[in-house]
């Protein structure tokens, strides 16, 4: 049976209020339950959010340290940090980035070959990042600039400190340059000290003294939004910020003096080469210069990829340093440790003769080692063979001695060993020997030794290579009778905010004992002959001098010569002509420098390597003392 | 003692004046009062929240005036007249979400909004009130507690716009609309057995509803679990707002120092999270204070609700009054963390004018149903 309702408004009134009644009550409970959850965030965990507010607002900003700057012996400056003005590109502000790239291109800003190196760096940072792609602008780089900065949406003006290297191309194999850091050079150093710093040495001094140079970042806080961009609390409000004041890198103080240096780098009037100076006493290298050099500042500045490629494409390969990794037959510079060899094992005696008949045979073999000299020197001493340099004389020497000894004797003297200089790159050379052939070649008959590359490595050719540095080194231990010394560029280290300086000591290595002590003067005697004696390949170099030369002259074979011709330097491309070594120390008695000059295909050692070291001894000998 | 002073009779005469010009205006002083407070509050905090966007904040202030002009206009209505109303503003306000959902502007990722080419609206805005008066409407003529079938009817009513602003997708205004609807039914007696069948039913529903969720509506339920879990992603409204609200203490940071929301840490600073910019500049007091503006509100509503003559104004008062407490607390909670983010503004605080408008509409209405009541014996 279905009840019929009516309605009945006075129920339903009651029934409303009640249901109001609760549904206050219910209302009222929620906000109970809304003020407890404040209370719970703003009274019971207040310090824990407020931390977490604190963090929120503040970004670290790095202070990059300024570089440590870099003296020459004299205590000029030779790299330095100076306010430089860049470009830089912030992407959000751009527009259109294609188009101010473009436009870039189009006002001489930035090298065609370089849009997509600067696309993609602006493309890999945020878009309201400022982006540096062009350091250090030059006046008229600054005025185009200035005259199209309205077409240029995007691109700043910024001062910065970047590196300068106010001598330019003098000495920068020794001083090497710092340039843009790399993924590669990200591997190898601890990214956090690089916070803020752009740049990293590359190469010779600035690479390895890196850690020295480099100093240490600082940092500031910097209130910034949730984005990232820097931000202002309202006036008034302390944002209590800290900062950290970077700590300068440490100033060098090099071994090299620039203007020797120049000296020696103008003596090669644009002929490609290398020269080493060292001071015998300590290892200070003076003169460290491979030419033709480059301009280190270029990297400083972000050197464009046309830039480089002109580098790395110039047949005469500035960046190659010619110095420490360039490897060349010693030649007959090493006639005078062949000589002290033989003397050392007692095997032939100065005077002893030996007759130049312009070739030497093996007992038994019909091959002819020439002599440079075709008809030969006739009857030759010691210090005759080391004076004319007999090469017949030392093919016989060599012969003498054997393979074995000469690879000891020369490997004392520093051949086929790192010099340990103090900066990386440097490569070894070989000091052939029969151990040594078993590991060059990969088949069993390559490995075997012959009597006749006995007999050629006697003139410092065959299998023989060396450093220039290896030469000076050596050259050193002569002058010094005995005491050779590790080399070095830099010689002091000072801090730049207390001038506190740390001296570097010298490092004397394992001095050399001959059984006769005198067998120095004999050699040394026959250097000074070279260039004093009647008949010395070298007596131009010496004449006038007012101190006395011990040299020796070399050249290095770059092209082989055939058993019955005779080699004319005017037939054979300038390219594969010989290449000019000289050695020398002075003053021979009490020797202050000693030198080894490369003068790459410059034929005969005496005329285009020897002036070369005679400048600079004039350079440094002469000089009014300091 | 001022008073004294300057006379009894002319203060009184003041009040007495205003109090004539209230009712001849059918307005609730008490309540007109509150919601000017509330609003007055609400730009004080955008004016902080907006920043150095002024505009903004002026924009907000001439969508006050608008929605209180409204409020005035509505409250001359007669609630007969609304009463009629009611089934055409909900067949109208059906069909405009239908074409929405079919040819609607894409606005923020969702479709939500039409263009009128003068103006731009949300349809599902007019749902907030023309729902619970199509409730209201529907129940009036019937006798109360509704029987099975009229709840069943109503349900339908309300969950025909409702799935249709869920589907748009607009999460917070359906749970809204949906609330106004069910307020109606609860507030017209139904049993507290349907009341607690109704709950076990939402409970069943929630795998099927998890089915029909749209990814991110999933992802922010996700993420009210476990905001950690995606820390700049969905997690980050949650984590960022609670961090503005616990660093403001008892007694906040100082208007215009927050520095949540100052350095834009906070998103949505001047919308839906503008809570949060209460809670650290103005801190737990400045919470409390707006609780209880909103509790002064609902209250005031309600008791009006109670006053009227019948069913439907009744009924279609206590709606809107305690739809507004579901609109604070389910923003309040969110921004707390206590409910999952969905798109619902403060109400009479947050920047945005459909919401406002709306708001102020509803308590216009809710003071004609209220006003109505000595007109006719």
């Amino acid at each position: 049976m279905r009840r019929v309702r009516v309605k009945d408004d006075a129920l339903e009134q009651r029934m409303f209020l009640q249901r109001s009644l609760v549904a206050i009550l219910v209302v009222v409970l929620i906000t109970f339950l809304l003020v407890g959850r404040a209370f719970w965030l703003q009274v019971v965990q207040h310090d824990h959010y407020l931390e977490l507010s604190l963090g929120n607002r503040a970004r670290i900003e790095p202070l990059p340290p300024n570089r440590g700057i870099i003296f020459d012996r004299a205590g000029r400056v030779i790299a330095e940090n100076t306010p430089a003005y860049q470009l830089e590109l912030v992407r959000e502000q751009a527009g259109d980035l294609e188009e101010t790239l473009s436009h870039l291109v189009r006002f001489g800003l930035l090298d065609p070959g370089d849009v997509g190196r600067v696309r993609q760096l602006a493309l890999s940072r945020r878009s309201f990042e400022a982006v540096p792609f062009l350091l250090q602008l030059n006046d008229e780089e600054i005025a185009r600039y200035a005259v199209h900065r309205h077409e240029l949406p995007g691109v700043l003006l910024e001062t910065r400190m970047a590196r300068h290297y106010p001598y330019g191309t003098i000495g920068a194999h020794a001083l090497g340059y710092v340039g843009t850091i790399s993924e590669e050079d990200l591997a190898r150093v601890d990214r956090e000290l690089y916070f803020g710093t752009g740049v990293i040495g590359k190469t010779g001094v600035e690479r390895a003294y890196e850690k020295n140079l480099l100093g240490t970042g600082g940092y500031r806080e910097v209130l910034v939004n949730a984005e990232g961009r820097p931000a202002k609390l309202p006036e008034g409000v302390d944002a209590q910020l800290k900062t950290r004041d970077p700590l300068a890198g440490k100033d060098l103080r090099m071994t090299i003096d620039i203007e020797l240096q120049r000296v020696a780098e103008e003596a090669f009037a644009g002929r490609r080469g290398g020269v080493v100076a060292i001071d015998p006493s300590n290892g200070d290298v003076l003169v460290f210069a491979s030419l033709p050099s480059f301009d280190p500042n270029g990297f400083a500045r972000g050197i464009t990829r046309s830039e480089y490629l002109a580098l790395t494409e110039n047949p005469d390969q500035p960046l190659f340093n010619r110095v420490m990794r360039g490897t060349y037959p010693p030649g007959s510079t090493i006639k005078p440790l062949m000589a002290l060899a033989g003397l050392e094992y007692d095997v032939i005696k100065p005077e002893d003769h030996v007759y130049c008949s312009g070739s030497y045979s093996l007992p038994g073999s019909r091959h002819r080692f020439r002599d440079f000299k075709r008809e030969g020197h006739g009857s030759m001493d010691m210090e005759n063979a080391v004076m004319q340099s007999c090469d017949v004389y030392f093919y016989r020497l060599a012969n003498t001695l054997g393979i074995e000894r000469i690879h000891d004797s020369m490997t004392r003297m520093g051949f086929g060993l790192p010099t340990g200089i103090d900066i990386a790159g440097e490569r070894s050379g070989i000091m052939p020997s029969p151990e040594w052939k078993k590991g060059a070649f990969p088949r069993k008959e390559q490995q075997v030794w012959f009597p006749g590359e006995t007999v050629i490595v006697g003139i410092g050719q065959g299998y023989w290579t060396a450093t220039l540095l290896q030469l000076a080194k050596a050259t050193a231990l002569l002058a010094t009778r005995g005491q050779p010394h590790r080399p070095r560029l830099v010689s002091a280290l000072v801090d730049p905010a207390t001038g506190q300086v740390e001296q570097k000591k010298p490092e004397a290595l394992p001095r050399i004992e001959l059984k006769n002590q005198a067998n120095w003067e004999i050699i040394v005697n026959a250097m000074v002959a070279v260039t004093s004696g009647p008949r010395g390949t070298a007596l131009r170099v010496g004449r006038g001098a007012t101190y006395s030369i011990a040299g020796k002259t070399g050249t290095a074979q770059v092209f082989s010569v055939g058993q019955t011709e005779k080699y004319n330097e005017k037939e054979v491309s300038e390219r594969l002509r010989d290449h000019a070594l000289f050695v020398a120390f002075a003053p021979a008695e009490a020797p202050k420098i000693a030198i080894a000059v490369l003068v790459e295909n410059g034929g005969f050692g005496a005329a285009a390597a020897a002036p070369i070291a005679r400048a600079i001894f004039d350079a440094y000998l002469n000089k009014a003392a300091p | 003692m001022i008073y004294g002073e300057l006379g009894d009779s002319r203060t009184k005469r003041t009040v007495t004046g205003m109090a004539r010009l209230l009712r001849a205006l059918r307005l609730d002083g008490m309540l007109l009062s509150a919601l000017i407070a509330v609003s007055l509050f609400g730009l004080f905090v955008l004016y902080s929240a907006a920043g150095e966007n002024t505009s903004l904040w002026l924009n907000q202030l001439a969508r006050i005036g608008i929605g209180f002009t409204l409020l005035v206009v509505l409250a001359q209505v007669p609630d007969h007249f609304l009463r009629m109303l009611s089934p055409v503003a909900y067949l109208i306000g059906l069909i405009l979400l239908v074409i929405v959902a079919i040819a609607g502007d894409v606005g923020k990722g969702a479709q939500r909004w039409l263009d009128l080419g003068v103006i731009r609206f949300q349809p599902s805005e007019i749902m907030k009130l023309a729902v619970p008066m199509m409730c209201a409407w529907y129940l009036h003529q019937r006798p109360l507690p509704p029987s099975f079938r009229d709840v069943c009817v109503v349900m339908l009513l309300v969950l025909l716009p409702v799935g249709l602003v869920a589907e748009q997708p607009d999460l917070g205004t359906a749970l809204l609309v949906a609330a106004s609807g069910m307020i109606v039914l609860v507030m017209g007696g139904i049993s507290p057995l349907y009341v607690a069948g109704g709950v076990a039913l939402i409970g069943a529903a929630v795998p099927v509803a998890w089915h029909f969720m749209h990814d991110y509506q999933r992802q922010r339920v996700l993420t009210l679990l476990d905001p950690q879990s995606d820390a700049l992603g969905a997690g980050y409204h949650i984590i960022q707002s609670q961090i503005a609200i616990g660093s403001g203490g008892a007694f906040g940071k100082g208007w215009m120092n927050g520095s949540q929301a100052q350095l834009e840490f906070l998103p949505e600073r001047s919308t839906d999270f503008i809570y949060a910019v209460i809670g650290e500049e103005l801190g737990l007091l400045g919470l409390i204070a707006l609780l209880i503006g909103y509790l002064f509100i609902v209250s005031r509503g309600t008791y009006m609700a109670i006053q009227c003559r019948d069913a439907f104004a009744r009924l279609l008062a206590g709606s809107i009054a305690l739809t507004f407490f579901v609109y604070a607390c389910v923003n309040a909670g969110m921004v707390m963390g206590l409910l999952p983010v969905v798109g619902v503004p403060l109400p009479l605080v947050s920047y945005g004018g459909t919401s406002f408008v709306t708001l102020m509409a509803g308590f216009g209405i809710l003071m004609s149903l209220h006003s109505s009541r000595k007109l006719v014996g």
